[in-house]
């Protein structure tokens, strides 16, 4: 029985994580239509800048902070720069965005070498909690909680606030988003900050739980894909669903099958394209 | 189509040319070049397969496939293997490595055809990420991260054994005729037409009773085909293989060859390949940081020449015409 509880909660746990990077995935396809490559960079180096500024300041909250904010300023930069004067054009994209995945990969390896690293777990969350019969690490449980507040807070920002519905409107028609006068040109920078920014927040998050190493940013992406086509690209729902259904699957796969943890996630994935192309919440 | 005075029998004749001059200048190549340089050429010109294979997706019909290397992968996996724990021939090992290509493309193709666009990109990459974990993984049958080192270069009972490099050139630029010929035909043929009809219209296929899905399939598995030739002559060549060869990265680098060169045409990619695989060997003889240059390098191609080399020398020659 424990050994469920503690194994549940550990693939939720790290569900939560590849929900803050499938939703900003999931977000920048759904307004921009661009598939971003680089999402599993922002991932890994929000992930090495967080290491730096808790080992400078010994603050966790400050490593987030700035971590999240750089990264989303990356972002800004690459969406500005870069992406724009390739909209709507997959396979350019395609190119830019796998240009910067091995940049910032090699630059990663150059400057924090290739030892993996652990981020220290934050003082608040440092100890183990006892639930019912058993003690379970806290920090698991605060990412668990924080991961179900930020998508209350997407979901708000999406449904609930002027911002949110300018964004839905442009991804309906983006043209007719123009003509009323919706400034779709700064909506695609804040968004695909906003993905930035979430992909960095996970990669800090999940500093004490997975480490940072070279190879996570192709690794999470690659768990990012599942997720979104599990979940439907374009949706936070899905970003969701998918990112808990791929969390509990590699997660028990690693403890079952650990010599083919891959298929655990694969099969499901395999079969669920199989019924709905576009994912669980997906539209064609 | 044809621009200024140019008939279509002077460019007929003047492609006949150039073919013919190409070839006679690489049947004539190794009495030229050191067996550094020939090594470089065997290395175009698997890559220039290689990329031509991927561009039958890409450029001819409008399918983006991120994951190519999965089947040159696996079919130098399965070359490998045989040739090496079971001794196999290059007879029965390269058409095994082939079979096997195609098979898995076949598999594949029945889940990444249900989709297009950005989700065939996705299942496509995940997929080859699927192969290279095996291949990781899997130490007892593949060595693991180690690769499979020694395997033997095929004997083909002659009496140039093909362990000397202009040898095995002339097995490689034969093997490469007969793809590039196959190729050739493949595009300029009915079907070849018919995958530009999807490219251009899926739709417009379906209602003039084209079964789109049994073209798609089709191209799919002979693009893998195409690609696991190329596989089986690396292998060969290398006399090693390892779960580089189905890395993402790899994956990639055959996609920025198609797009450097041209995508829908043959002579693109196979530009693309040997540009980028020139550019490998003088970068690597510099820097440590290939990954690092090859990123800048797609960025670059991405702004500034989405439409490749030849479609570089095109609008030149349509800039030319038009006055």
């Amino acid at each position: 029985m424990t050994f469920w509880v503690v194994q549940t909660l550990n693939g939720i746990s790290f569900g939560m994580l590849l929900f803050l990077l499938a939703a900003g995935l999931s977000l920048i396809y759904g307004l921009m239509k661009v598939l971003n490559l680089t999402h599993g960079s922002f991932y890994l180096l929000g992930g090495y800048i967080g290491l730096v500024v808790m080992h400078k300041t010994g603050s966790f909250v400050l490593a987030v902070l700035a971590a999240s904010c750089a990264i989303a300023f990356v972002g800004v930069i690459m969406e500005r720069f870069f992406l724009r004067r390739v909209h709507l054009q997959e396979l350019p994209q395609a190119l830019l965005t796998f240009g910067f995945l091995f940049i910032f990969s090699d630059l990663a390896t150059v400057i924090w070498g290739s030892n993996p690293q652990t981020m220290p777990k934050p003082a608040m969350f440092g100890a183990s909690i006892q639930i019912g019969s058993f003690f379970y690490p806290s920090y698991r449980l605060f990412i668990i909680g924080f991961g179900f507040i930020v998508a209350a807070l997407l979901w708000w920002l999406q449904e609930g606030t002027r911002v949110g519905a300018m964004v839905r409107a442009s991804v309906d028609d983006e043209e007719v988003a123009r003509a009323l006068g919706i400034n779709v040109s700064l909506l695609f920078t804040l968004v695909f900050a906003l993905g930035a920014f979430l992909a960095a927040l996970g990669g800090v998050m999940g500093g004490p739980i997975v480490g940072v190493y070279p190879g996570a940013d192709f690794e999470v992406l690659l768990l990012g894909f599942v997720v979104v086509i599990i979940g439907g690209l374009g949706s936070l729902k899905g970003a969701l669903a998918g990112g808990l259904i791929v969390g509990l699957l590699d997660n028990f796969g690693k403890v079952f099958f650990p010599e083919f943890a891959l298929f655990t996630i694969f099969a499901p994935m395999a079969l669920i394209l199989a019924v709905r192309p576009a994912g669980l919440f997906g539209r064609e | 189509m044809s621009t200024g005075p140019l008939t279509a029998a002077t460019r007929w004749r003047g492609l006949a040319a150039v073919s013919v001059v190409g070839i006679l200048v690489l049947l004539l190549l190794p009495h030229f070049l050191s067996t550094y340089y020939l090594g470089l050429v065997i290395q175009m010109m698997i890559f220039a397969l290689f990329a031509m294979s991927l561009d039958l997706l890409i450029g001819y019909t409008g399918m983006a496939s991120l994951g190519h290397a999965a089947y040159f992968g696996v079919a130098a996996y399965a070359t490998g293997l045989l040739a090496l724990k079971l001794g196999w021939s290059v007879w029965l090992a390269l058409p095994a490595g082939l079979l096997v290509a195609a098979l898995t493309a076949t598999l594949f193709g029945f889940l990444a055809l249900r989709t297009r666009g950005s989700y065939f990109l996705m299942i496509t990459l995940a997929l080859s990420q699927v192969v290279w974990g095996i291949a990781f993984g899997w130490r007892s049958l593949t060595g693991g991260d180690d690769g499979l080192p020694e395997v033997p270069r095929p004997n083909l009972g002659l009496p140039w054994p093909l362990t000397d490099e202009t040898p095995f050139y002339y097995f490689v630029l034969f093997c490469i005729g007969v793809g590039t010929f196959l190729l050739i035909r493949i595009v300029s043929s009915p079907f070849g037409f018919a995958l530009r009809g999807i490219r251009e219209s899926e739709t417009r296929m379906l209602s003039l009773g084209y079964n789109v899905w049994r073209y798609k399939l089709a191209v799919f598995v002979l693009a893998a085909t195409f690609a696991g030739l190329a596989g089986c002559l690396y292998v060969y060549y290398n006399r090693f293989v390892s779960p580089d060869y189905l890395q993402v990265v790899r994956s990639a680098e055959v996609l920025l060859m198609v797009i450097l060169g041209g995508a829908g045409t043959l002579i693109g990619p196979a530009i693309g390949a040997a540009l980028i695989v020139l550019l490998d060997n003088v970068v690597s003889t510099y820097t440590e940081r290939w990954l690092l240059v090859l990123g800048v390098i797609y960025v670059v191609v991405a702004l500034f020449a989405p439409r490749g080399v030849v479609g570089f020398l095109r609008e030149l020659r349509g800039k030319k015409a038009a006055p």
